[in-house]
């Protein structure tokens, strides 16, 4: 970590983006984590997505749990309000928060203690109820804040820094959340920027549960041989089954690809998923290829990144309780308070 | 054999069987008294069982209008052969039991000093309906029907509760009068004068209104602006939130758009309940759970966050009989140390006690208000005997120029005029600083919510004098809370005594009661109905007025007591513990037995010699 604090004054040359934020505009405090922390690739990443994308920082909620990847949303977004809630219950009060404010975008961050152990009952729920958010899960197998004791996304058979084998199997965070009913499933690695940022803008924008899990390998205890979580070997077994682009509605852009490679995914909100296939047979809209796909790269030890699975019919929470459009906490006692005429009929109604 | 003669005075108990469709047939029973004018109080006993276990329930018909359970029994209708023996039992001497004589019983299974009335309910049924679920149901109803000849219930008045409950239902409107009638028809022929128990038209009821707790606080929280539930089903709580839900359906949905102005989310567990209402609190919605005490277990962690990072939240919690699952369909009031001291670290929250349906009402729409002005979780306990039983209350009223009081909320003008933001700097002196909704600003107002310790602009730091300070403004807070909450009610009775009594929520009824009987047997006494947590000087100054005080609670370890003694520093000798914890509600006859025996010990001890009570 580094302890120079940040500049406040900008380049005047910096890049603005359409609504005349600079990427320095959606930069957060400096990182507490140690160098070389994938994490913080994944808040740069982020930074870079929401430029990208001309969402205004402050219309942006951040939640997260407890852990080393719990902390970087103080990293990111500065003038965003975020919310550092407790272990593994991240998904529930981002339920709460997107109930009382629809117009606001949610970015659930969480690691692979927070959300596939003592948060595995939360995380599975959130994507049943179609919360609309982008919940980003920066995964290392192992718990870093406590030092190293293996969390439960390690692969069975992979090694801690100290040589202790893990012998239990690892819970399937993609492969959960689409049996949940995710309506959008990728995959990251910290280390490929390129296709990440992609990646986030398109769960971002997403009108549904989208669902990102990001291998993040730790620097400090898990980026050993024997891992299964370390750059080496994440470099070594990735198999990408796509390239993403993604493009708001309001951009009619069509970029030309090579025929045959290239299938354009339009979403529920008009935006559309530009998918440059690696692999030609893959189609990221059949759940159940994606399921065997999954199982099928596990099996053979790779790790299977790129957009996975995406239902461009996606709806949300707001949309299955049929909620007005106006934010609750905007409604008052006009709209919510049904007065003393009415609680004397209901009086009445009781006598 | 002496026989019970009363009008207007008397209880009665029903025992079913779980699902055998008596619990509609009781209620229009106890209802049919109301529309004669006369108060009753019903409760139901009931097991932990959908279908098949025992349950009971008793009406308390009582024109003096005591809403509290007597105790005894004076006519027992005894419609469950599992649990005959105990049900005779329990009938007063003189009393009356009701049954079913279709098959002869041994002379055993009676009692000597009792009346017997028997009537072929099934033998009547079976000739009448072919249907067996039909058959269970008209026996309830003819046994109302003869029970409304016996104990002289305007047959008028049922007719009319009938057709209100099945109005627009002709299919079932003329068989349910028929089996009435029918009933009605056969005891007043043959069971002429069996009972001397007597229901007379009286004007006592007035305009006051019949509910439960539960739906009443459902109806508070429509009122108060909740806008988000999330809950997790546990009894005795659950009707809250299908009140709530029920009640939205009615008066939230957007006319236009046919939209609700409302989110009801049923949690995976109470975990989730109220982590959801802590997002929706930070972010600016009235949100609100209901739970009973296993669920506020769940949830402390979440609570212990809500308190130190500030965050609006109100918790039903509808008391029930604990440890562990203890009696889930029983009451007590054994959680108010769990709620008050809720979480890890140094905490303390805000409890209101609301004593009846109204008060649930009240309480749960000035919860709200509470939790948004204090910016901290607000507790209203109630429990199962005020939530799970329809209860005769003040009608609920409304002041339609109230507005909710949301609190210090800094708004995106103010922020953009420079005014000063710190999340958590007490400006007013009164330890409640301003917060910000999420989204209010592009620059200014936006800040980190964290349960770990942070400075006064919510920025993270370990240093102790930055902890001390944030800990001890929230004491301020507290502070602030006691001239907000509901304030103590007071019952002076007129003379000088050495004696007080302490009481709160579903105690009051007993207590009233118990207040005439003492009053009646010479012993005087002022009390204190405390209303809230926390207490404000007016309790203090209560306790410092009294040599003694009582402290009436339905818990085994005195929990109310343990409180006043360590947040008032009063001397635990000055607070007599009265406690009442099988299950059943606190009746009148427990609280007057107890403390005049204790009155008399102390009027003999030496040291107290020439003071009289």
């Amino acid at each position: 970590m580094t302890f120079i604090a940040k500049p406040r004054l900008h380049h005047p040359t910096l890049k603005q983006n359409r609504i005349g934020y600079t990427r320095r505009d959606y930069e957060g405090k400096v990182s507490t984590l140690c160098a070389g922390c994938g994490h913080d690739s994944i808040s740069a990443a982020l930074i870079q997505a929401f430029w990208e994308l001309d969402i205004e920082p402050h219309k942006v909620a951040k939640l997260s749990g407890i852990g080393c990847s719990s902390k970087t949303p103080d990293y990111f977004l500065g003038n965003s309000h975020g919310f550092n809630t407790v272990h593994g219950r991240m998904p529930s009060v981002l339920t709460g928060a997107n109930l009382a404010n629809r117009d606001l975008i949610y970015i659930g961050v969480s690691g692979d203690g927070d959300s596939a152990s003592i948060g595995l009952g939360q995380f599975a729920h959130v994507m049943r109820r179609g919360v609309d958010m982008a919940y980003i899960l920066e995964n290392n197998g192992v718990y870093g804040l406590t030092k190293g004791q293996f969390s439960a996304t390690a692969d069975a058979g992979s090694r801690s820094k100290r040589g202790v084998e893990n012998t239990d199997s690892a819970v399937d965070t993609v492969g959960l959340a689409l049996l949940m009913g995710a309506s959008y499933v990728a995959r990251g690695f910290s280390g490929d920027k390129e296709q990440l940022v992609p990646l986030l803008k398109a769960a971002i924008a997403h009108p549904g549960a989208a669902f990102v899990d990001v291998i993040s390998p730790c620097v400090a205890f898990n980026n050993h041989s024997g891992s299964t979580k370390s750059y080496d070997y994440v470099r070594e077994h990735n198999e990408a089954v796509s390239r993403l682009d993604f493009w708001p509605s309001r951009d009619a852009i069509t970029v030309s690809y090579e025929e045959g490679a290239v299938i354009e995914v339009p979403q529920h909100d008009g935006s559309i998923l530009k998918l440059r296939k690696l692999d030609g047979a893959y189609d990221p809209t059949d759940k159940i290829a994606a399921l065997n796909a999954i199982a099928r790269a596990a099996a053979d030890g790779e790790v299977l990144t790129g957009l996975l699975y995406v239902d461009p019919s996606a709806d949300d929470l707001h949309a299955h309780l049929s909620t007005v459009k106006v934010p609750f906490n905007r409604l008052g006692e006009q709209e919510l308070c049904p007065g003393s005429a009415m609680l004397d009929r209901i009086n009445a109604s009781l006598r | 054999m002496k026989r019970i003669e009363a009008v207007n005075d008397f209880v009665v108990k029903f025992a079913n069987v779980n699902g055998s469709g008596s619990a509609s047939a009781n209620e229009l029973f106890a209802k049919s008294f109301l529309r004669m004018g006369i108060p009753v109080s019903p409760r139901n006993i009931f097991p932990s069982n959908i279908q098949g276990l025992p349950t009971w329930y008793e009406v308390r018909v009582t024109e003096a209008g005591w809403l509290g359970r007597r105790g005894g029994v004076d006519l027992m209708v005894a419609m469950n052969p599992q649990t005959w023996d105990k049900d005779v039992r329990e009938i007063d001497p003189g009393g009356y039991l009701f049954y079913d004589n279709t098959k002869p019983l041994p002379q055993s299974k009676f009692r000597e000093d009792i009346h017997v009335v028997g009537m072929p309910l099934t033998e009547i049924s079976n000739a009448t309906y072919t249907d067996a679920r039909e058959r269970q149901l008209f026996k309830n109803i003819i046994y109302v029907g003869a029970l409304a000849a016996l104990l002289g219930i305007e047959p008028g008045v049922i007719a009319e509760l009938i057709g209100e409950q099945y109005k627009g239902k002709e299919k079932l409107l003329k068989p349910n009068l028929n089996a009435f009638q029918m009933g009605y028809h056969y005891a007043e022929e043959t069971l002429k004068d069996a009972i001397g128990l007597k229901a007379q038209r009286a004007y006592e009821v007035g305009d006051r209104i019949f509910i439960d707790g539960n739906a009443a606080a459902g109806l508070g929280m429509v009122y108060g602006g909740a806008t988000v539930c999330a809950w997790y089903p546990i009894t005795p709580s659950s009707s809250v939130a299908e009140a709530f839900q029920r009640y939205c359906a009615r008066l939230r949905v957007d006319k236009e758009s046919g939209q609700n102005r409302f989110a009801i989310v049923q949690a995976e567990d109470e975990l989730a309940s109220i982590g959801m209402v802590v997002g929706a609190g930070w972010n600016g919605a009235r949100a609100f759970t209901a739970t009973s005490g296993p669920g506020v277990s769940l949830m402390t962690e979440f609570i212990g966050l809500a308190y130190f990072a500030e965050i609006p939240v109100t918790i039903i919690d509808v008391q029930r009989g604990g440890p562990s699952t203890g009696m889930p369909t029983r009451t007590q009031q054994s959680d108010v140390i769990a709620c008050a001291y809720a979480s890890h670290g140094d905490t303390k929250h805000v409890l209101l006690f609301p004593e009846d349906p109204r008060e649930c009402f009240e309480h749960a729409a000035a919860a709200l208000d509470l939790a948004d002005r204090l910016q901290t979780p607000v507790f209203v306990m109630t429990d199962l005997d005020i939530g799970m039983n329809q209860r005769l209350a003040r009608p609920f009223t409304w002041d339609d120029a109230r507005r909710y009081d949301r609190g210090k909320v800094m708004t995106e003008a103010e922020l953009e005029a420079g005014k000063e933001f710190g999340r958590y700097l007490d400006v007013d002196g009164d330890g409640i600083p301003f917060r910000t909704y999420p989204g209010t600003h592009p620059t200014k107002g936006g800040f980190f919510t964290r349960g770990t310790t942070k400075d006064r602009y919510a920025r993270y730091s370990e240093e102790g004098p930055v902890y001390v300070d944030n800990v001890q403004r929230l004491l301020r807070k507290f502070e602030t809370a006691k001239s907000l909450v509901p304030q103590p009610v007071l019952r002076a009775c007129g003379r000088k005594t050495r004696f007080g009594v302490i009481y709160y929520g579903s105690t009051s009824p007993a207590m009233d009661e118990a207040y005439g009987a003492l009053e009646a047997a010479g012993i005087a006494v002022d009390t204190l109905r405390i209303c809230a947590f926390p207490f404000n000087d007016a309790v203090s100054d209560f306790i410092a007025e009294h040599e003694q005080v009582f402290v009436v609670e339905q818990n085994r370890d005195a929990q109310l007591r343990t409180l006043l003694m360590n947040e008032l520093n009063v001397d635990p000798a000055k607070l007599m513990p009265v406690l009442h914890y099988d299950g059943t509600p606190i009746t009148a006859r427990f609280i007057t037995a107890e403390i005049s025996e204790r009155v008399r010990v102390l009027n003999v001890e030496p040291l107290k010699k020439g003071k009289a009570a």
